[in-house]
C-alpha cells in the first residue's frame, strides 16, 4: 500500500499549520489557461479516461466553493469590488475547496483535477495591478500541484472562440479597469496583458504548455500524454490502472 | 453614518460632566498633520510585503482602535469617546468588524453550517476589513475625519492565530491595513468578561466561545480557554504593535478619562476648522 513512489507534497508558503501532516497519496493536477481557452471541455474528457484506467477522480474549480460562489456572484453583480476584495474573495474560495475539497481527496488516494489554480490569482492580480508578493503570500495557504498543464493561446485565436462561445463578459474583457468603452478594444487589451502574464508564469512555475490552438481531440490526445508520462512516473509503473493510489480507493 | 449593532448604552451624564477633560484648543497648524516621513521605499525585491502597519499613515484624519477580548467593555468606551468627541465638534465616522455587507451572506451561512475553518474564517473577516478599509476607513480619514473602529487588525491577528493559522500569513493577509493613531487595548481577566457577557445575554455565541476550535464541548469551559490564548496573544500584540493597555477592569468612568486622556494626545495638532470645511459651521458647543 505504501510502496508508491509518489514525490512527497509541498505547501506554496506558510502552508495550514492547523492541519495536521497527513500522508497526501492522491495526485494534484492543474489545468490552467484564460478564459474560453476550453479548459472545462478538456476537463469533461479527461475524466471519463482517467476512470477508465482505474483512478478515482475528484475535479474542482475556481469559485465553486459552496461558501462563496454566491457572494463572488453577487459581488460581481454589484460592481463594489476592490482589487483587494477581489482578491481575497478568490483566496476565500480557494481556501475553503483546499480543505473541503482538495486535501480530503488527495489524501483518499484521489487524481483531483483542478480547474484553475493559484496561478490564476497571481496572473489576473498583476494585471490588475495589485501588489504580487501580497498575493503571493495570501496564497502561502495553497499546496503546490503535483503537474500544471498549460492551455496555451494567443489572443487572436481566442477571440473568435469567445465571441463563439458565450460571448465577451463584462469581467473577462476586463472593463473594470477602464482599458477602453469598447468592449472588444479592453478584451483585446486586458486578455493580452494576461497571456503575457501567464507565460511569465509558465516560465517560472515550470507549467507544462499545450497548444490550445489544436483541435479538441488533438489537444485532448496531448494532455493524455502528459498526464499519462507524469502518472507512470510516480507510480513507478508503465501501466496506470496498475498503480496503487487510485485503483485501491477506486474498488471500496 | 453611525451603523446599527452597538451596544445600547446611553449616558446620561453630558460631555462636560466628571468624566470629561478639556479638549486640546483646536489650533490650525498650517501644515496640516505633520507625518514623518515614510520609510518604506517602493521595494520590488521578491520578499514578503512591507506591511503599512509599520510606518504612521500620511492622512489628515485620525485612525482610533479599540481592541480586547469579547465582554471586555471596549464598545461602551468607545461610544462614550463618540459621544465626547461629537459634542466637541469632531466629525466622526464609526466603523465596526465584520460589518460589511460584501460577506455578510457567507459568514452567516459559513456560521450556521459550520463551514468554516481557520483559514476561511480568517480571509472572510480580511474581505470585510478590506471593504471597509476601501469605503469606511480611507475615504474619511483622507477627509480630515476622526475614525473609530471597534475591533481592528489585531483582532484577526489574535484570533486567527488562536484558531490555528499562521501568524506571519495572517499579518501578511493585513499588510494592506494602515497603522492607527491609537490603539486602546482593553485588558480584562477573564472571569470577569464571562461575568459581563453571561449576564447581558445569558448565553455565549459559538465562535465568540470558540467551539469552532473544539478544545471544549461546554460552551462556558471552551470560552475560558479559547479566550485565554487570545489574551496571551494580545499581551504579545501589545509590545509588538504599540497598543495602549487599558485597565479594563477600572470603572466606567475611570477608564474614559484615561481614554480621553490618550486621545487628547494625538488630537494635539488636529486642525479643527479644516476638518469641518472651509466656511464650515464648526458645531462646537463652547
Amino acid at each position: 500500500m505504501a510502496s508508491h513512489r509518489s514525490r512527497a507534497k509541498t505547501w506554496y508558503g506558510h502552508g495550514l499549520p492547523h492541519i495536521a501532516k497527513k500522508r497526501l497519496p492522491g495526485h494534484l493536477i492543474a489545468i490552467e489557461g484564460t478564459d474560453g481557452v476550453g479548459r472545462s471541455a478538456q476537463i469533461e474528457l479527461l475524466r471519463p479516461w482517467l476512470e477508465l484506467e482505474g483512478y478515482a477522480v475528484s475535479n474542482t474549480g475556481w469559485t465553486r466553493s459552496p461558501l462563496l460562489s454566491e457572494t463572488i456572484n453577487e459581488a460581481k453583480a454589484g460592481h463594489q469590488l476592490t482589487v483587494t476584495t477581489f482578491s481575497l474573495l478568490y483566496a476565500a474560495d480557494f481556501a475553503d475547496r483546499l480543505e473541503h475539497e482538495i486535501l480530503p481527496a488527495l489524501q483518499a488516494g484521489f487524481i483531483v483535477i483542478a480547474d484553475r489554480y493559484m496561478y490564476t490569482a497571481f496572473a489576473r492580480n498583476s494585471v490588475m495591478g495589485a501588489d504580487p508578493d501580497w498575493t503571493r503570500e495570501v496564497f502561502g495557504m495553497a499546496l503546490v500541484p503535483d503537474l500544471v498543464l498549460y492551455l496555451d493561446i494567443d489572443v487572436e485565436s481566442l477571440i473568435p472562440r469567445v465571441i463563439m462561445g458565450k460571448g465577451m463578459d463584462y469581467w473577462e474583457s476586463g472593463m473594470h479597469l477602464a482599458l477602453g468603452t469598447d468592449l472588444f478594444d479592453s478584451f483585446e487589451r486586458y486578455q493580452s496583458r494576461l497571456l503575457d502574464e501567464y507565460r511569465r508564469l509558465s516560465s517560472e512555475f515550470g507549467f507544462i504548455s499545450v497548444d490550445a490552438r489544436l483541435p479538441i481531440e488533438e489537444l485532448q490526445a496531448e494532455l493524455r500524454k502528459h498526464l499519462a508520462e507524469y502518472l507512470s512516473g510516480a507510480s513507478g509503473k508503465p501501466r496506470p490502472d496498475s498503480g496503487d493510489n487510485g485503483a485501491s480507493t477506486h474498488k471500496e | 453614518m453611525r451603523e446599527k449593532n452597538r451596544p445600547a448604552i446611553e449616558t446620561a451624564g453630558s460631555p462636560g460632566g466628571a468624566a470629561a477633560l478639556e479638549l486640546p484648543a483646536a489650533v490650525p497648524s498650517p501644515n496640516g498633520h505633520v507625518t514623518p516621513p515614510s520609510a518604506a521605499p517602493k521595494s520590488a525585491a521578491r520578499t514578503a510585503p512591507k506591511s503599512l502597519l509599520e510606518t504612521p499613515h500620511p492622512y489628515r484624519g485620525r485612525l482610533i482602535c479599540v481592541e480586547g477580548i469579547d465582554g471586555s467593555g471596549k464598545s461602551t468606551q468607545l461610544l462614550l469617546l463618540e459621544r465626547w468627541l461629537r459634542a466637541h465638534g469632531y466629525p466622526v465616522h464609526f466603523t465596526e468588524w465584520n460589518s460589511s455587507r460584501l460577506v455578510r451572506h457567507s459568514m452567516q451561512r459559513g456560521k450556521k453550517k459550520n463551514l468554516l475553518t481557520p483559514t476561511t474564517f480568517s480571509l472572510l473577516h480580511a474581505v470585510d476589513f478590506a471593504d471597509r478599509l476601501t469605503y469606511q476607513i480611507l475615504p474619511p480619514l483622507k477627509a480630515g475625519m476622526i475614525v473609530l473602529a471597534d475591533r481592528y487588525v489585531y483582532t484577526a491577528f489574535a484570533r486567527d492565530v488562536a484558531r490555528g493559522v499562521h501568524p506571519e500569513w495572517v499579518r501578511a493577509v493585513y499588510s494592506p491595513a494602515l497603522r492607527p493613531d491609537l490603539t486602546l487595548y482593553f485588558r480584562v481577566p477573564i472571569d470577569i468578561s464571562l461575568e459581563r457577557l453571561l449576564s447581558g445575554r445569558a448565553k455565549l455565541k459559538y465562535h465568540e466561545a470558540g467551539m469552532d476550535v473544539g478544545l471544549s464541548t461546554d460552551p462556558v469551559e471552551s470560552f475560558r480557554m479559547f479566550q485565554s490564548r487570545v489574551l496571551e496573544i494580545y499581551d504579545q500584540l501589545t509590545t509588538e504593535f504599540g497598543m495602549r493597555p487599558i485597565d479594563a477592569t477600572a470603572e466606567i468612568p475611570d477608564q474614559q478619562r484615561v481614554v480621553r486622556s490618550m486621545v487628547q494626545e494625538i488630537l494635539r495638532d488636529y486642525d479643527l476648522k479644516r476638518a469641518n470645511g472651509k466656511n464650515g459651521v464648526t458645531s462646537q458647543p463652547r
